[in-house]
This record gives C-alpha cells, sequence and structure tokens, in this order.
C-alpha cells in the first residue's frame, strides 16, 4: 500500500496510489493512514481518484482513519470513482464524510466571495 | 444461449482479489455493461470475503469454486465453498447500518450482507455433501454482440 502526502494551506492531502482498497489490504491502508496522519492540520483530504474498487473492509478502514484523526480533525474524501462513489452511496456512508467530486474541488475555497 | 465460465482459487485474500479479478475480466469479455459488473464484483467480493472471514475461520483455508452462467437477461455466480455452515443454515437478513450515530460509534464493518442483497435479485442458500453453495442473480441487459447470436 502507498500513500502520499501533499501538505497545502490548512489542510493534508492523502493520495491512496492503488487500485483497490479491499479485505487484502484494509488493515494495511489503516495502519499507513494512522501513520500519516499521526499530527498535522485538523483537516485531511483522502483523495481516491486512482482507487477502482473498494469492498467493505476498505469501507470500514475510510471510517477507521477519520475515527483515529480523533475530535477536532476532519477527513474529506475527493476523487471517488463511480465504483466507490456507488459503495458510499448504499451504505449511507455518503452523508458521513464530505465527498467532493476531484481534488480542486476540495481544495476550493469554501467561499468565493471571501 | 448459455455462457458459462468457472474459477477456483484457495480461500485467502490474496488468492480471492485474483479470482474475483479474472471473474470481472470475463463478465467484461462477454458484454456485460460496466457499472453492472461493478456492482456483481461488490457482491461476489463481500461474498468470498465472508467465505474467507467465517467459514474457513479456525481452519486451513479451503477452496473457493466460483461458477457463472451469462443467459440473455440474467446473470447467476454461485460460490462454492467446504467450510462451516450459516448459523442455523440461515443466511444473515443484511440490515442496513445504523449511520445516524455519534462518529466514534460509527460501524467499522457488517455491510457485507446488506450490500449482497442491495445488489442482487436473488439470493439462493443451500448447504449439500458438506458444502455451502451461495447462488445470486443479477438482471443484466449484454450490450455488444447479440446474446442470441
Amino acid at each position: 500500500m502507498s500513500l502520499t502526502t501533499t501538505m497545502t494551506d490548512g489542510a493534508q492531502i492523502v493520495k491512496v496510489n492503488a487500485e483497490r482498497i479491499d479485505a487484502a489490504m484494509a488493515i494495511q491502508f489503516k495502519e499507513d493512514m494512522r501513520t500519516e496522519t499521526e499530527s498535522g492540520p485538523d483537516r485531511v483530504i483522502l483523495d481516491l481518484s486512482e482507487v477502482q474498487f473498494i469492498d467493505s473492509s476498505g469501507l470500514g478502514a475510510i471510517v477507521a482513519a477519520m475515527k483515529q484523526l480523533g475530535s477536532g480533525r476532519k477527513l474529506d474524501l475527493a476523487g471517488l470513482t463511480p465504483m466507490v462513489e456507488k459503495v458510499f452511496r448504499l451504505t449511507r456512508m455518503d452523508t458521513i464524510f464530505d465527498l467532493y467530486a476531484s481534488l480542486s474541488d476540495a481544495t476550493a475555497p469554501a467561499d468565493a466571495n471571501s | 444461449m448459455v455462457k458459462t465460465f468457472a474459477c477456483s482459487f484457495t480461500a485467502t485474500n490474496l488468492d480471492a482479489r485474483s479470482g474475483i479479478t479474472s471473474v470481472v475480466e470475463e463478465l467484461r469479455s462477454l458484454g456485460v455493461p460496466g457499472p453492472r459488473v461493478d456492482e456483481v464484483q461488490i457482491a461476489l467480493t463481500e461474498a468470498v470475503n465472508n467465505v474467507v472471514e467465517h467459514a474457513y475461520a479456525g481452519s486451513a483455508p479451503g477452496d473457493v469454486r466460483i461458477r457463472g452462467e451469462l443467459h440473455p437477461e440474467r446473470l447467476w455466480i454461485s460460490i462454492q465453498d467446504a467450510g462451516a455452515p450459516f448459523q442455523a443454515g440461515i443466511l444473515p437478513e443484511g440490515r442496513p447500518a445504523d449511520v445516524d450515530v455519534p462518529i466514534e460509534d460509527l460501524p467499522e464493518g457488517g455491510f457485507g450482507w446488506f450490500l449482497i442483497r442491495e445488489l442482487a435479485s436473488q439470493v439462493q442458500y443451500e448447504r449439500t455433501d458438506g458444502n455451502n453453495n451461495l447462488s445470486l442473480c443479477f438482471e443484466i441487459q449484454v450490450t455488444g454482440q447479440s446474446a442470441d447470436a
């Protein structure tokens, strides 16, 4: 499993460099996320644009990654492919996370008028 | 015309991944539309994960055998294993996970049967000769060459 971290103004972007987050790598993903996000900005954006497939183990690992950030920190998801988005929608996990179509949407200023 | 395919693999997470990937490639080459292939892949993966995690739990991983039957309007996928039967011989109900809870109480699992039941149009289970036989049906419209050709 490979994760790449980029720091931007006010957010840490973690990109998943894998096509699948499945049962074979869910535990590793959770542990790697713990290492990557141990300290850093309150907002973490998980870039899922390379991920073509996720199963319930992978979904659980993303939920775990959010929980282990602790209170006051936030995990947002960006670049969901249609298949990944479907799993989040079916399980209603799309109501728990803020989902962005792309990384640039996720990092765009929240209020363009400010 | 009915097209069939089959594969088998050892019930480990990594072997399951390559077995499922081969089924997915087969479905694509048979002309099953991409979004339906995704849905079949989700349900099949959850069913196989259950075999790896539960049926062969506490014993050496045995074989998982997958058979597919593609009819003009539906696909049957059967998953066979020689592991432990379902509790009381009954499939889990697959209720949706409760997500209206505080973050620390959010579920990190238990989505599998819900996804299977949500995505498959029929689910059948039989225990015969020490094997679990789970069959999942999906309504499919094959694209590309006609299935009657």
